[in-house]
């Protein structure tokens, strides 16, 4: 329990602190190409690891709820027809709630 | 929309600002809109929280001060899922670095200056960074980010703290919610796919984090994927007679095609 809030003030403190960098470090600093190529591409590996392991992953095995995934993937055909966030939010919820209560 | 360069000219400074503006009506509109819909995610982040094993009370801590959705939602679903406290922290970091850079443009348009920094900076998110930038002119920028961070945050929180309350007595995959974290995770990743080498480095990071499902502990799989970002972010840009458009949809700040729809 103390590793929990720990960690949960860690990263709060963590991550405002990022923030406030942002906002008082020269712009030189965050505007090298290098730098800037790299924070680019950092949501695109970690949301990818973060959908991935959430859809295949339980404790350590491979393992996937049917369900749950038909969900995602229905958020992803509303994501690819050009639907708005909540959309594609509802539509995945919805999806592996009915599926869930039919099967 | 160029957001690195961009030193507007303010000659009346704040102070002498008349109230109404044009734009502001739509601005409010849309930082509305906005809103509602960071007010459904707050509802849905609470409920997972709890369900993740988090009390109200750190659910609540993580949407007041961490205020940072994406890192928020790794966070919890990495404690939940049993990983260490180490790679819980890390997930959140580097998903929050990009607020970091957000910093330049918001500072340019908004000019904070001393303690206004402290209470700036708390408010630097993927919403209020795009509205912020995509306005015509410093003052309306000015209005947006402050129009959007505010509601959003209150919202945000009033939205986490119904969730965490709904969320201890429902059940949350009745409910379909453990759809509900990829299914965000995926929306804020789908416009970032269009980026120069951005499919290469979902499919490598998805490639490493499922290669180490089995061997490595919860958590690191996704801490391990951000490897393939900083090495494909270390190869150096393509011949120079390519560049150009590549250039300016790289220097754009992470995840703000997310927040504008």
């Amino acid at each position: 329990m103390k590793a929990v809030w720990a960690t949960v003030i860690a990263a709060s403190l963590g991550c405002y602190a990022l923030k406030l960098a942002g906002v008082s470090l020269p712009a030189s600093v965050l505007n090298h190409p290098r730098v800037q190529r790299i924070a680019g591409l950092l949501p695109v590996a970690m949301l990818t690891a973060l959908v991935v392991t959430d859809l295949f992953d339980a404790n350590g095995r491979y393992t996937a709820d049917w369900r749950t995934v038909a969900g995602v993937g229905a958020g992803a055909i509303a994501l690819r027809l050009g639907r708005s966030l909540v959309i594609v939010f509802l539509i995945a919820i919805v999806t592996t709630a009915a599926l869930r209560a039919v099967f | 929309m160029s957001t690195t360069t961009t030193p507007f000219a303010r000659p009346g400074d704040q102070h002498s600002e008349p109230e109404a503006f044009e734009e502001r009506p739509a601005i409010t509109r849309a930082a509305l809109g906005i809103g509602l819909y960071a007010g459904v995610f707050g509802v849905t982040f609470g409920a997972v929280a709890v369900a993740s094993g988090l009390r109200l009370i750190q659910a609540g801590l993580l949407s007041l001060v961490m205020f940072t959705g994406a890192s928020q939602f790794a966070l919890v679903g990495i404690l939940g899922a049993g990983g260490s406290p180490l790679a819980a922290l890390s997930a959140a970091l580097l998903l929050g670095l990009r607020n970091a850079f957000y910093g330049v443009p918001v500072t340019q348009i908004l000019r904070p200056r001393g303690l206004r920094r402290l209470w700036t900076a708390h408010f630097v998110i993927d919403e209020s960074t795009a509205m912020a930038v995509t306005q015509r002119t410093p003052r309306a920028g000015r209005f947006a980010f402050w129009a959007t961070g505010l509601i959003l945050f209150m919202l945000w929180n009033l939205g986490t703290v119904a969730g965490a309350l709904i969320g201890r007595g429902i059940d949350t995959s009745a409910l379909g919610l453990d759809a509900a974290a990829p299914a965000i995770f995926l929306a804020l990743l789908w416009p970032q796919l269009s980026r120069d080498r951005g499919p290469t480095v979902a499919l490598g990071a998805a490639a490493v984090a499922l290669g180490l499902v089995t061997i490595a502990p919860a958590g690191v799989p996704i801490i391990a994927a951000a490897t393939v970002a900083v090495a494909a972010g270390l190869i150096p840009a393509r011949p120079r007679e390519q560049r150009g458009r590549a250039d300016a949809e790289r220097d754009r700040p992470a995840g703000l095609g997310a927040a504008q729809r």
